[in-house]
């Protein structure tokens, strides 16, 4: 059963099943995954209401691609009278009065929210096993992570439990989770979409973007998501294509740089072996392969890793036990307060980030570590450019290997740290990037990465949807779906 | 030894913006705690800030009007420190890069024009209010001042004494009140000073260690507060003691100062340059704008003052104190139709008298311009005298309506008639033999008892040159 | 190969948790010691790159900052605001006293 958002779209128009239906069936798929848990919190009798008001709009004439299609949200996405816990205990009981702009936008589309997706805490972490809520399990492999931090978004679509969910990426978060669970994920251009209500962890790199089965039913929600918001300075002003509309395109003499270093040693042959097949369809469709090279990616994770934690360091400092959110139940004073409030609601990833940004902008080591970052940071962007002077997108491997074992890299933060190698640079340089299903190693799906020119998705999306045209892997669920 | 005050001031002038710098929320005073701040105030989790035009514009006319060069390009920056009244865990500031730098003031010091310098003015956001009074044992947080936008003034240590820090202040005062950028309250907490303080022996080039004075919210007790300072500064290189760097409080009530924390902790404020603000970015076309909007300064003013209407320099000053003022003044003689002398009198004179005895300022002043202008011109044209204009005045002021009818009811017409003077004249002298043969015979001084039993005869209303002419006429042998 | 800004000791992580008001126990200090000197080593590679010249870049380069009108709205009422708040009376946050 493939549950994509264009089906589904087909499927309420003529009739043949009500928002109403799609939602009760998801809440139940849901309840029978409770295994994964994918899933911090249910608004069942909400979304139950919402779907009743989608089906009657529908009736009433008018209603668009997204009306009443059940979706997620990551639990970062504030959700005005819904729990948002961040997946941390500092904020397991917080409530917001707002809206997050994208979780506004999403619902004047017509989407139905089911409930809020389980993640690494604060979106730190490649592998969701930083929740407080718990880890999430990988629906191809229940020993395995889904990825992170967005790890829940990507196992409830994965297993179809929603036929689509919103995701953020700071430095890989929607795109290798989409690749540990086999599902289609888009990293917008920073600005593209509005962060508000996004709970930030690293403003200068965050941005959100939809999770799905395949690019089509991408396009369609960065088409919901996208715009200007003049509740974020940082979002761009410019008009939104029509993403679905420019789908179809013939990819005959798109130039793909292939970036030498994605298919360097420290990438499982497998891994690499399903990504080159893809490249070889791509060269069926008659895309041209271009060699290039991006030599100062190789420090984007040192550099990532200062500025990322800088700037969450900061982000994360109004968690301090006053206005909202977890305050410690025994204190001697303000600064015990403080003190003992941070300490028990942060985990402990969270706090070495922490740790590591103040270090990093603390006097004497500021221009060592954050100046210096910055700098990398320029030429990390400068290597993009020249790449982007000899082709039209970039490809290579999410991630360097599939799915671990739970367990396998939480002991040793600069071991996971590494996971994000591919990713990381994108979000430094602001670029778009997508990931899909290019095949599977071992049993686990592996994700190919296309990299796009800053605002180009719709080059992205198309090329991904050619490549799902001419295969099946987006099709491909796991066992026991 | 003779020692030398350097002083150096950071003045927090309060930008009289609608909303915040970063929020939708109201700047208003006095409002109930907390009735006056949002999500973004309160730094809720994902909320964000984005940045007041108007405060951008403001910050750039102050930086144009002190000649300073007002940054293309600049940079909010983050100073993280907690603190239950800053809500986000940092203060968004401009600190590598502020948008206005290297400007002058001139100040009037009785030894002359000195020209004291601006280093830098930056736009930053307010915390909010921590009340420590009757809390029990607790500490209450009120964040509507939280995220009031600031423009914070630093000067050069430019300065030698208290008199020239006053002055600065007030010609800085002024400014802000001239530009429309700030209301200067101080009671309020509009437009608040710290004073960088230090000695050195005179002649000396290098800076003495100095404290910084914080905390002073009126003229009187920057003088006070500075002269302390100094005082003890001196008492203590004297006896061989050290000054410290440290931030010093001034309380008014005991007129000292004393030091803030008796542990000086070492911050650390990690600044670094806002991620979720991008470069303040101004264009040319922006700036020239600004250029073309920019009221008549003071000086520009009182200048034209003394050129158009041939006021004194005193006068002029006088009147030019306030944009408030000077435009009560001149739409004084727009509706007067001229007698600039004799407005500038009563403007500075018995209005600003009434003004000061009832505590009001000019805008609230009870005699609003046109209705002063009206009894300026009965003054004018003879209908009353001088002396029963003040009598209107005060029936204007007690709201008895304007000039003319006070005039009617009140029977203040002047009587410029000569036969009807002339008829209580020769009353007079018939009434009084005994000092019309003295004024005869040479005293010359009895003259004045005949004016005043005319004006009482009279009731005050016969018009005082004529009265002097007849009298003259009809005293005489 | 490492390019060496010294490592971490307890004493250090004691400085950076009170900055960022992280209370650590004795065996978290040790632990974080540990973990920050590897990330801290990681993050020293960065010294191997030339940077002398090169502008440091704080945001992608095609977001500017954009503003807003000097506009007044009432999004929220003190109830609302205050409604998550842990500690409150009298529309103030309550916090244990401060001592200036």
């Amino acid at each position: 059963m493939t549950l994509t958002i264009t089906k589904i779209a087909e499927d309420l128009a003529a009739g043949r099943c009500s928002s109403r239906e799609l939602v009760d069936d998801a809440l139940a798929r849901i309840k029978t995954h409770a295994a994964l848990n994918a899933f911090i919190t249910l608004d069942e009798d909400a979304a139950r209401r919402d779907a009743q008001a989608a089906d009657r709009a529908r009736r009433a004439g008018g209603a668009g691609i997204l009306a009443g299609v059940p979706i997620a949200h990551k639990d970062i996405f504030c959700t005005a009278g819904v729990k948002t816990t961040c997946a941390s205990r500092m904020l397991a009981e917080f409530v917001p009065p707002y809206d997050a702009t994208v979780v506004r936008k999403m619902k004047a589309a017509g989407c139905v929210m089911v409930g809020k997706t389980n993640m690494d805490e604060f979106a730190m972490g490649s592998s969701n096993e930083t929740s407080h809520f718990g880890p999430v399990r990988n629906p191809w492999d229940h020993k395995r992570v889904p990825g992170g931090s967005s790890g829940g978004s990507a196992a409830a679509v994965a297993a179809r439990l929603v036929p689509a969910a919103t995701g953020t990426d700071t430095g890989g978060s929607i795109r290798q989770p989409a690749a540990l669970c086999g599902i289609t994920g888009l990293k917008p251009s920073y600005g593209r979409v509005s962060r508000y209500g996004l709970i930030a962890f690293a403003s200068s790199l965050d941005q959100a973007g939809p999770m799905a089965a395949t690019a089509e039913d991408c396009a369609h929600l960065l088409a919901a998501m996208a715009g200007f918001d003049e509740r974020d300075a940082t979002s761009l002003d410019a008009p939104v294509p029509d993403y679905a509309a420019e789908l179809g395109k013939d990819l005959k003499g798109l130039r793909i740089g292939v970036v030498a270093e994605h298919f360097a040693k420290g990438v499982e042959p497998k891994v690499a072996e399903v990504v080159r097949e893809a490249l070889r369809e791509y060269e069926r469709q008659g895309a041209r392969l271009v060699d290039v090279s991006l030599p100062n990616s190789a420090h984007a994770v040192p550099c990532y890793y200062v500025l990322a934690p800088a700037e969450a360091s900061s982000n994360l400092a109004r968690y301090d036990g006053v206005r909202y959110g977890y305050r410690a139940p025994e204190y001697q004073d303000l600064e015990d307060m403080y003190k003992k409030t941070r300490s028990q609601g942060f985990g402990s990833e969270v706090k070495r980030r922490i740790m590591v940004g103040t270090y990093a902008l603390s006097a004497g080591y500021y221009d060592a570590y954050y100046v210096k970052a910055l700098k990398l940071r320029r030429l990390i962007a400068d290597d993009f450019a020249r790449a982007f002077e000899q082709c039209d997108i970039l490809a290579g491997p999410v991630s360097p290997s599939t799915a671990f074992a739970l367990g396998a890299k939480n002991t040793d933060p600069v071991s996971m740290y590494l996971n994000d190698i591919f990713t990381i640079p994108v979000n430094l340089a602001g670029l778009p990037a997508l990931s899909l299903p290019a095949g599977f190693a071992d049993g686990l799906p592996v994700g190919l990465q296309l990299i796009g020119r800053y605002l180009d998705e719709a080059c992205l999306l198309n090329a991904a949807h050619r490549f799902q045209q001419a295969t099946d892997w987006h099709a491909r669920v796991p066992a026991g779906i | 030894m003779e020692w030398e005050t350097v002083i150096g001031l950071e003045v927090h002038a309060q930008l009289k913006t609608r909303s915040k710098i970063f929020s939708v929320s109201p700047t208003a005073y006095g409002a109930a705690p907390n009735t006056q701040a949002n999500v973004v105030d309160a730094a809720f989790p994902g909320v964000l800030p984005v940045l007041n035009a108007e405060v951008v514009r403001m910050a750039a006319r102050f930086g144009l009007a002190i000649g300073a060069t007002v940054h293309k390009r600049s940079v909010f920056a983050r100073k993280n420190y907690f603190y239950p009244d800053l809500p986000k865990g940092y203060q968004i500031s401009q600190y590598e890069h502020p948008i206005v730098e290297r400007g002058r003031l001139v100040i009037t010091t009785p030894a002359g024009e000195k020209t004291i310098g601006i280093t830098r003015a930056h736009l930053e956001e307010d915390a909010g209010k921590s009340l420590h009074e009757d809390m029990d044992g607790f500490t209450g947080i009120d964040l509507n001042r939280a995220g009031t936008p600031l423009l914070e003034i630093v000067s050069e240590p430019d300065m030698r004494s208290a008199a020239e820090a006053v002055a600065y202040l007030k010609t800085l005062h002024t400014l802000v009140r001239y530009l429309d950028i700030c209301d200067g309250n101080m009671q309020e907490g509009s437009f608040r000073c710290d004073a960088n303080v230090s000695v050195r022996p005179l002649g000396e080039a290098r800076f003495g260690t100095r404290a910084e004075l914080k905390n002073i919210n009126s003229f009187r007790f920057v003088e006070r507060a500075i002269d302390y300072e100094v005082r003890r500064q001196i008492a203590l290189l004297s006896s061989g003691g050290q000054v410290r760097q440290e931030t010093r409080l001034y309380d008014s009530a005991r007129d000292e100062t004393r030091s803030m924390r008796s542990k000086e902790e070492a911050n650390d404020y990690r600044y670094f340059p806002d991620p979720d603000l991008p470069s303040l970015v101004l264009t040319e076309a922006f700036l020239a704008e600004v250029r073309d909007a920019m009221p008549e300064l003071p000086d520009a003013k009182r200048a034209r003052f003394s050129a158009q209407y041939g006021l004194s320099a005193y006068d002029a000053g006088v009147l030019t104190a306030s944009r408030e003022l000077a435009q009560y003044y001149e739409d004084v003689l727009a509706a007067a139709g001229g007698e600039p002398k004799l407005a500038a009198n009563w403007v500075t004179g018995e209005l600003a008298a009434r003004l000061n005895e009832d505590g009001l300022d000019i805008v609230d002043s009870r005699v609003k311009a046109p209705a002063l202008a009206g009894l300026l011109r009965r003054i004018a044209d003879g209908t009353v005298s001088g002396k029963a204009a003040k009598d209107v005045f005060e029936a204007m002021w007690a709201g008895e309506g304007d000039a003319d009818a006070v005039i009617a009811a009140r029977g203040l017409r002047q009587i410029s008639d000569d036969s009807a003077i002339e008829e209580v004249v020769r009353q007079v002298i018939a009434a009084n033999p005994k000092q019309l043969a003295q004024y005869r015979a040479g005293e010359e001084k009895v003259f004045t008892f005949f004016v005043g039993q005319t004006m009482k005869a009279s009731r005050g209303k016969a018009n005082p040159a004529k009265v002097n002419e007849i009298l003259k006429r009809l005293l005489a042998p | 190969m490492t390019y060496g800004l010294a490592a971490l000791d307890a004493k250090d992580i004691e400085k950076v948790a009170h900055l960022a008001r992280l209370g650590l126990s004795g065996p978290e200090r040790e632990a974080y010691a540990q973990d920050l000197s590897r990330i801290l080593d990681l993050v020293s590679h960065m010294n191997a790159v030339a940077t002398d010249g090169v502008v440091p870049m704080t945001h992608p380069d095609a977001a500017g900052l954009r503003l807003r009108g000097d506009k007044v709205e009432q999004e929220i009422d003190r109830d609302q605001l205050m409604a998550v708040a842990p500690q409150a009376r009298d529309g103030l946050y309550l916090v244990p006293r401060v001592i200036e």
